[in-house]
């Protein structure tokens, strides 16, 4: 059974390459686009159950297709790796990639192209399973360039309007930036290592680099360099909220469940060279503790419904690389796989209402939407209080809890990450349940056109009970997960309060933003807009509103310097030569244009002319 | 019978090309640029004839044979292309046809 592994990869990859090649009808794209995620979340679950039941001696099964090339040492192969980590990625991933191709059947029914869109997102899916089961740094590259290729097409994927363009190639060329040190890094390793092999490498570095050293911490931070462009933390946050152009859909599936936690995947993965470079564990923590907390300061302010959880996206993206940075290793597996639900359903529930509304982004436009849309409104709902973490029933109190208590409790952990983790749990809580009562709750503005249909309705509803059902094999899942990803306890110092204490915190939290967001926003809504009228919180709103001015900032750091650059350059001597050139051909074109007049008379004559010429060069000479 | 002098034939021959051209040059008619073709074609005709007697071969005359044979060929032709275009344009000037300047 496990010989199947390269069918999980393979099919996706061959249906996008039918689907991009032949015109096909509307219904049979549906058919074909869908059904090959279906089978290869089928195949990746029947895989999953013969690993679990009878795992290989070494606990890993490596299955090598061919060999990609051979130059000077360099030997990559086409090889498949699956161990605990990469299962849990490919399963997460094939089943949300599924429930999503079958929403969006329904969902982008009529549009022109239907098509193009699933070949796209059918791409998206099989280079996404490459990355997750690459068995070395450069086919997980490969991997990792086709989901960032995919997601620059589907966010333009509407490319009649020019913001969706200018949305695709900023999130194309901030991702790049990271990219490109994440491709120094594998220079880097291949260099010192004399490998690319996930796992010779990581027994390499453990070997030959002492904890601290200087080739270790260059490797870990130029690694960290493309996680962080990927998974949109600071300071490459700002194309994430851009990418909201693209279909919602897309939004759902690559920009928050799966492709933007191919960083939180990366560190997972080299978690060996991280311990051995403390210090850029530590930045991971911190640029993880940062971003939640900005992040979900400037979800607290937009209006826009995708934004809101684009924002909170980048928020929870930070928790994982919180766990990562402080050594709480299987508490960001897990919070991935419950955020892949949870957010995945609050966007498919985005797009139901944005859609029923004739769309409509505006939250404070919406309201009272809980009667007209009552299976949207319980799923968006569940999902919601995942996210927000109500304790006790939903995965997201699970994952986020175990976070909150890795922060103090791992190897890394401190009282002050602790906080920071708190505080976002509050925020948190505060801004889903603002979108939720204002999207829900309250008056009805406008007026509902449509009703989503059953195939939008199934995906919402399973993963809903993913949402809730998700939290309860945290233990489970933490114990098959330790062959690859210990936990890392804090040995050193000795924890001051238990786990319960945590949990219970959490909940108090929680419970405060939400009854801060009831106050504010259903209750009394004339107290925001006091708060919001008043001078000192405007400005303050407005900066957050703008996350925090990053893009004004980028906007004069880089882009106009370059644009200038470019504006200036374009007069050098160099390219003077070649205009000069240019121009003298566009002279001669013109000349010799002028004597094609087209006169069948004038040809005659000229052609008699060259002939006396001819003779009269003959005979007198 | 005396032999008529090589040099004249030529000259003749000469002034048969030379009005054969002035005609395709300075006529707009298509018609007559057709009739002016035939008289350089002719023109040339006599001076391979001339030629052909004054080394008292048949070659000169064979070849104004197949001058003559392609002559009519294009002529065939030519006439053909007038036609349709005289039922275009409804006209048979030549300067009409300036479309494909550049």
């Amino acid at each position: 059974m496990l010989r199947l592994l390269w069918l999980v990869p393979a099919i996706p990859l061959a249906s996008a390459l039918t689907l991009a090649l032949l015109r096909l009808s509307q219904r049979t794209v549906a058919w074909i686009g869908t059904c090959s995620i279906a089978a290869s979340s089928l195949i990746s679950l029947l895989v999953s159950i013969s690993f679990v039941n009878a795992p290989p001696i070494s606990g890993a099964y490596t299955q090598v297709l061919w060999r990609w090339f051979n130059v000077d040492g360099l030997r990559p192969e086409i090889a498949l790796y699956l161990d605990p980590l990469s299962l849990v990625m490919m399963v997460v991933v094939a089943f949300v990639s599924f429930l999503i191709h079958l929403y969006s059947t329904e969902f982008m029914s009529g549009d022109d192209g239907y098509g193009r869109f699933f070949a796209y997102m059918n791409l998206f899916v099989g280079s996404m399973l490459t990355l997750v089961l690459a068995d070395n740094l450069l086919l997980l590259y490969l991997g990792w360039e086709g989901v960032g290729l995919c997601s620059y097409l589907l966010i333009g994927f509407w490319y009649r309007d020019p913001a969706n363009g200018r949305a695709g190639r900023k999130a194309f060329i901030v991702t790049r930036t990271g990219d490109t040190a994440m491709v120094i890094g594998l220079f880097l390793l291949f260099h010192d290592l004399g490998t690319l092999n996930i796992q010779d490498l990581m027994h390499r570095a453990a070997q030959y680099w002492p904890i601290g050293s200087t080739g270790a911490l260059a490797a870990a931070f130029l690694l960290l360099g493309g996680a962080v462009g990927k998974s949109a933390q600071l300071p490459l946050q700002t194309w994430l909220p851009d990418a909201m152009a693209g279909p919602t859909p897309v939004s759902a599936l690559i920009h928050a469940a799966t492709m933007v936690t191919a960083g939180v995947y990366l560190i997972a993965r080299t978690h060996i060279l991280y311990s051995l470079a403390p210090q850029a564990q530590f930045a991971v923590a911190v640029i993880g503790a940062a971003t939640l907390l900005m992040a979900g300061f400037s979800a607290l302010t937009q209006h826009d419904l995708k934004r809101v959880l684009a924002y909170s996206t980048i928020s929870q993206i930070g928790y994982m690389f919180l766990a990562l940075g402080v050594g709480a290793w299987p508490a960001a597996i897990f919070h991935f796989m419950t955020h892949a639900f949870f957010k995945a359903l609050l966007f498919l529930g985005a797009g139901i209402v944005i859609e029923s509304l004739d769309g409509e982004h505006d939250i404070f436009r919406m309201g009272g939407l809980r009667q007209k849309l009552p299976v949207p409104f319980w799923t968006f709902l569940i999902a919601g209080c995942s996210l927000a973490g109500l304790p006790l029933i939903t995965a997201g109190a699970f994952s986020k809890g175990w976070i909150v208590w890795g922060a103090y409790s791992a190897a890394n952990g401190s009282a002050g990450l602790w906080a920071v983790a708190l505080a976002g749990v509050f925020l948190t809580a505060l801004y889903t349940f603002r979108m939720i009562f204002l999207v829900f709750f309250g008056q009805q503005n406008s007026q509902v056109t449509r009703k989503p249909g059953q195939a939008m309705m199934i995906p919402c509803v399973i993963l809903a009970f993913l949402s809730i059902a998700g939290g309860y094999i945290r233990t489970p899942f933490a114990s098959y997960l330790s062959a690859v990803l210990p936990w890392n306890p804090g040995i050193t110092r000795r924890a001051s309060f238990g786990e319960m204490f945590s949990e219970g915190i959490v909940a108090l939290v929680f419970f405060l933003g939400l009854c801060l967001a009831y106050v504010f926003f259903l209750r009394r809504r004339d107290y925001s807009s006091a708060l919001a009228s008043s001078p000192a919180s405007s400005v303050l709103h407005r900066f957050w509103f703008s996350d925090w001015g990053m893009d004004w900032l980028y906007h004069r750091l880089f882009v106009r310097p370059v644009v200038w650059m470019a504006k200036v350059g374009k007069g050098d001597p160099i390219d003077g030569f070649y205009t000069g050139v240019g121009r003298l051909n566009e002279i001669v074109w013109r000349g010799l244009s002028l004597s094609q007049s087209g006169r069948l008379r004038w040809y005659a004559a000229v052609i008699a002319a060259g002939a006396i010429v001819l003779i009269g060069v003959v005979i007198f000479s | 019978m005396t032999a008529i002098p090589m040099a004249d034939g030529l000259i003749l021959g000469g002034i048969l090309f030379a009005l054969g051209l002035a005609g395709l040059l300075l006529r707009r008619n298509l018609l007559l640029i057709l009739v002016s073709i035939e008289i350089m074609l002719n023109g040339a005709g006599v001076a391979f004839v001339a030629a052909g007697s004054r080394w008292g071969q048949a070659d000169g005359q064979v070849m104004f044979l197949f001058t003559l044979a392609a002559a009519a060929a294009e002529v065939a032709v030519g006439l053909a292309l007038l036609l349709t275009h005289f039922h275009r344009r409804q006209t048979l000037d030549a300067d009409s046809i300036s479309e494909m300047r550049g």
